[in-house]
């Protein structure tokens, strides 16, 4: 048994017993905890399989956006409230019968499966003059020309998502008191300006 | 050496327990939306294990592409979380039937 390969069950492991734990703790906090730990792994697993950019990527996006976003979210929703002694028993079955038929099938056909890679075609090969080039430098290298375009449509839909979430959450408030410039510069007749010499007072 | 089938199998299960946590889970929405990142996750490792054993760089151009969509989704889905807890008091699965589905 390599170290590869021990590397590989080790990661592995942690993640299916992290979103295990995920699926099934009382407490949302130890879900997004869990959920974090599950993400770390799989950037590990990403380093194995060379893919080292979006290992990184992994790491800062969901672990430092998504996850710290989650957390934000439980924190300010009140769950005490919404917690109560609901019988879970009642949902295993149905949750327990899908499961296992999906693992089933997948894993029926995984094993019987022996895929042979070597005649699939795939589309023409970006990465084949990209031997010496590290994997953020190869990835930059296709993304900024042959995926321009969908990179545009990303950070479009990044737009979208963030004006979304503003607009969503935005509230307008009744009887907040705002400074309002405009109204401020326009009174008129109400401001006086008064000389004040040194070491006297003013009487207004 | 790895072959490719036990990336497979990991990622079967790994989307398998998202689907079980989507179904199994009646409290609140936010297990059902951690859910939802770990489906994703396991695609996203589909992508890359396929990317890795062919040899090409477009699945992880790919993957990076859900990884923002994915992104964006939870930013939109926590925001109407936090609108309808604020609307209705409440993110119980169970009391949310306003239509009566």
């Amino acid at each position: 048994m390599t170290a590869q390969l021990l590397t590989f069950y080790l990661f592995s492991g942690v993640i299916l017993i992290s979103s295990l734990m995920v699926i099934s703790t009382k407490n949302p906090v130890h879900s997004v905890l869990f959920l974090i730990l599950s993400f770390l792994n799989a950037a590990g697993l990403f380093v194995i399989l060379h893919a080292e950019f979006l290992a990184m990527i992994l790491i800062i996006v969901y672990v430092g956006a998504v996850a710290v976003l989650f957390l934000f979210v439980v924190m300010m929703l009140d769950f005490k409230t919404s917690i109560n002694k609901d019988n879970i028993l009642q949902y295993i079955p149905i949750g327990i019968l899908i499961g296992v038929v999906f693992i089933a099938e997948l894993i029926i056909v995984l094993i019987n499966t022996k895929f042979d890679l070597t005649n699939i075609q795939v589309l023409p090969n970006p990465l084949s003059d990209f031997t010496g080039k590290s994997n953020t430098e190869a990835i930059g290298s296709v993304l900024y020309t042959d995926y321009i375009l969908y990179f545009q449509l990303s950070g479009v839909i990044l737009l979208v998502a963030m004006i979304g979430s503003i607009v969503l959450t935005l509230r307008e408030r009744e009887g907040v008191k705002r400074q309002v410039v405009s109204e401020q510069l326009q009174r008129q007749g109400k401001i006086d300006l008064v000389d004040v010499k040194p070491g006297k007072g003013v009487d207004i | 050496m790895i072959e490719l089938n036990q990336f497979l199998i990991l990622s079967a299960l790994l989307f398998a327990i998202g689907v079980i946590g989507i179904f199994l889970n009646r409290k609140n929405v936010i297990i059902i939306l951690m859910s939802i990142e770990i489906i994703l996750l396991s695609v996203n490792l589909n992508l890359i294990a396929f990317s890795y054993f062919l040899n090409d760089l477009t699945g992880q151009i790919f993957s990076l592409f859900v990884l923002t969509v994915a992104a964006a989704e939870a930013a939109i889905g926590l925001a109407i979380l936090v609108i309808y807890n604020r609307n209705a008091g409440s993110i119980e699965i169970e009391k949310i039937n306003a239509l009566k589905g």
